[in-house]
């Protein structure tokens, strides 16, 4: 395998089993900076549709039209921040590059009065986001022994997704305290944008003890595309045609009249819940029976997902256990994909794997959330949700017979 | 710099960063606290005369002054819109009404933000209250009162997603839902389709089963007449949006859409139904995002919002004649609607 000892440092190659490890500093400063960061976004983002509407009087129906395009381009420049971070040697300073253009955003909000300007603005955030998530999940791989990756992505992601629950609660709060605070809550983003820029640059180190690439080195494709990470790449490729997205089962839980639509906003709030409990334990179940399993086996929590979905069952019982399906999905699959993919390269091209991997799922869901909207308004949601179940039902045994040598590669790799 | 010196570095910037961010928030509660405890600067109507006003041809609207009645549902008489103003005792961020029935839409702020659309009766009592799944954009009652119609904007349904819809839905007022109109049977130019992308916004009544709505679909918008028995939506002419029917029902007032600067622009105009005939009306040159709303045959109303006062609105007046100007016919005002007892 292509990890070596040097890749270590901060566990003794014989750390004993059963002593709980920690994670490395660095990885837990990472997770602060996202969670500052998330709240700045989500923060920012529970609210602009209500700004918006309520304040600058617009419409946002053609909002939604250029929103698949920004995800794209964010899918894009992800593969770009990945090979600039591992071209370069600093990733640090790529994922600093991020998060201050999402800042320099931010501050370009606040005088923003258009429609226009406003998804300049947003495109320019979502191009900060892309730039600095492979970068970032290289330097928590760089800084963290492979048995350990899946519970230091684990602590990442909780930290991550508690910035992401925190935020909209306390944009609403803000606004329940003054009901025109819009640019209070902007100014209150900034200043979180800013003190996540300000704790990276300060207070992460550049390179944790990354191997030292021959500087300035071109970044080739073939480098990177060992035979492992194409291997997953087509395995989560795969599962990714076959991912609904959470709002799909949102909907369609809605539909069957499941809950009052005034539940509607708070969905996300308890998917993220249990994703935010879930990473940790996750995390470290991935770093003792191996993370492709876990990965794949991760996608059986969504399929019981559409189940709960598309049965009539108890409304309030189904939403939540619903919600806690979606939480574990996400708990098995967004943390872990990063951590295989990085171990799944050479450490000088980690970030670009990282990257890789990252694009190739998000592509796969964004087609398949296209798929699967045609499929609900012919087939209506339950039937849809049945058939899509039914690939997923088929696909899972494959996927798990395909990645069962990545997970041995991982074992002898430890 | 020495890791000591970037530790202090960072901490003197949370400690200006939370000061900043503190004291501005703190300005900001203060100052709407002050400019919402104000009166209003506009003339109102005494309490005693405003139970005689509530039975005469009137306007109700939302009154958006910056003042301790901000948003709250006021009336002004048909025949002196621009007099004092007569506040009814509720706050919407939609309204609509007729003599029988008002409807209201409204943000239930919180730490978790609701909406809700509720109906009142002629005495302002609460007929009903339900919730409504997102933002509030329009709300239409029918003629006679007894159909309501809302659109509003659902938004960030979905974890790492943000994206807008609309959920356009028609009730009973007083009673249960049809449903979302996406689900109601589309007939695009003489053919059923099911597209997946469609939205469907504006209802404005004919009677109490014929409505008409815009339906959006591969970045085209259509002008559909619905048939609520049937479930069907038909369209009858393209690139029409949020369509108000004229009090005879021969017109639709709608707003046209045109691409100025990279952004959508939207200027009023006027279908005939009989002849298809439609009339952009370019002496309002400033972007309309509004339902129209029949002052009258010939003169239209609607919302524009004030470039250098945020959540200030007026509601203008323009005559179908394409040849005048609009004039400024409420101030402070948003969302009016004409009651003729």
């Amino acid at each position: 395998m292509y990890i070596t000892l040097s890749d270590r440092p901060q566990a003794p190659v014989g750390t004993p089993r059963g002593r709980r490890r920690r994670v490395a500093p660095v990885v837990v400063t990472l997770g602060i900076v996202s969670l500052v960061t998330d709240i700045s976004s989500e923060s920012v983002a529970a609210i602009l549709p209500l700004y918006l509407t309520g304040v600058l009087g617009l419409s946002t129906i053609s909002y939604g039209f250029v929103d698949a395009l920004y995800q794209g381009v964010s899918a894009l420049v992800r593969i770009g921040g990945g090979w600039a971070a591992d071209r370069g040697g600093h990733p640090k300073w790529v994922a600093f590059l991020g998060y201050g253009l999402s800042a320099v955003a931010r501050f370009f909000l606040l005088f923003s009065a258009g429609l226009a300007t406003v998804s300049a603005v947003i495109s320019a955030d979502r191009v900060g986001k892309g730039l600095r998530t492979a970068p970032r999940d290289a330097m928590i791989s760089a800084a963290t022994p492979p048995s350990q990756l899946g519970a230091a992505f684990g602590v990442h992601r909780t930290l991550d997704t508690i910035g992401a629950a925190v935020g909209p609660l306390l944009a609403f709060a803000i606004l329940w305290w003054i009901p025109d605070g819009y640019v209070t809550v902007m100014v209150v983003s900034l200043g979180f944008a800013v003190l996540g820029v300000a704790l990276l640059g300060l207070l992460v180190p550049d390179r944790p003890a990354a191997q030292p690439r021959p500087a300035r080195t071109p970044v080739r494709w073939r480098e990177v595309a060992q035979p492992g990470l194409v291997r997953l790449l087509v395995v989560a490729g795969a599962l990714g045609l076959l991912t609904v997205g959470d709002g799909f089962i949102y909907l369609a839980l809605l539909d069957r009249g499941g809950f009052a639509a005034h539940w509607f906003p708070l969905l996300y709030v308890g998917t993220n819940i249990a994703y935010l409990s879930l990473a940790i334990p996750i995390g470290r179940l991935a770093d003792r029976v191996g993370k492709a399993r876990v990965l794949v086996c991760g996608h059986a929590a969504l399929l019981a997902s559409f189940v709960v979905a598309a049965v009539s069952w108890d409304a309030t019982a189904s939403t939540l256990l619903a919600l806690l399906l979606l939480g574990t999905f996400y708990a098995a699959t967004d943390g872990v994909t990063a951590a295989l993919a990085g171990r799944l390269v050479p450490t000088t091209v980690r970030a670009s794997g990282i990257a890789s991997a990252q694009t190739v799922v998000a592509v796969a869901r964004m087609a398949s959330s296209a798929i699967f909207g045609v499929l609900w308004f012919v087939l209506g949601p339950q039937l849809a949700l049945v058939v899509v179940g039914t690939g997923l039902l088929v696909a899972l045994p494959l996927a798990l017979g395909a990645v069962r040598r990545l997970d041995l590669e991982a074992g002898a790799a430890r | 710099m020495s890791q000591r010196a970037r530790i202090t570095a960072f901490v003197a910037i949370v400690f200006v960063v939370v000061s900043v961010m503190t004291a501005y928030a703190v300005g900001a509660a203060s100052s709407y606290r002050r400019s919402h405890d104000r009166p209003p600067t506009v003339a109102i109507v005494s309490d005693a005369a405003a139970v005689t006003a509530a039975s005469r041809p009137r306007i109700v609207f939302r009154h958006t002054g910056i003042d301790s009645q901000y948003g709250v549902v006021a009336s002004v008489p048909l025949d002196d819109p621009g007099g004092a103003r007569t506040f009814a005792d509720i706050a919407c961020d939609r309204v609509d009404a007729t003599t029988d029935v008002t409807s209201c839409l409204r943000t239930e702020r919180g730490v978790v933000t609701r909406y809700s659309l509720t109906e009142y009766d002629a005495d302002g009592r609460e007929i009903q209250q339900v919730s409504v799944p997102g933002i509030p954009s329009r709300t239409r009652l029918s003629p006679d009162g007894s159909l309501v119609s809302t659109t509003t904007f659902v938004s960030g349904h979905s974890y790492m997603q943000v994206g807008f819809s609309t959920a356009t839905e028609i009730r009973d007022v007083g009673g249960e839902g049809h449903g979302n109109l996406e689900r109601f049977t589309l007939i695009l130019n003489g053919e059923r389709v099911a597209p997946r992308d469609r939205n469907v916004w504006g209802v404005t009544f004919a009677d109490d089963d014929t409505f008409y709505a815009t339906v959006g679909t591969g970045g085209a918008t259509y002008l559909v007449r619905g048939d609520l028995g049937a479930r069907t939506l038909t369209s009858i002419a393209d690139h029409v949006e949020c369509p108000s029917l004229s009090p005879d029902g021969t017109r639709i007032a709608f707003k046209q859409a045109t691409e100025r600067d990279g952004t959508t622009w939207w200027t009023p105009a006027v279908l005939d139904l009989a002849t298809g005939k439609r009339t952009v009306l370019t002496a309002e040159q400033r972007n309309i995002d509004d339902q129209i709303e029949w002052l009258d045959r010939r003169t239209l109303l609607y919302g524009i919002p004030r470039d250098d006062e945020a959540g200030v609105t007026d509601v203008w007046a323009l005559r179908t004649d394409g040849t005048s100007r609009p004039e400024l016919f409420i101030q402070q005002a948003w969302s009016p609607s004409v009651v003729r007892p």
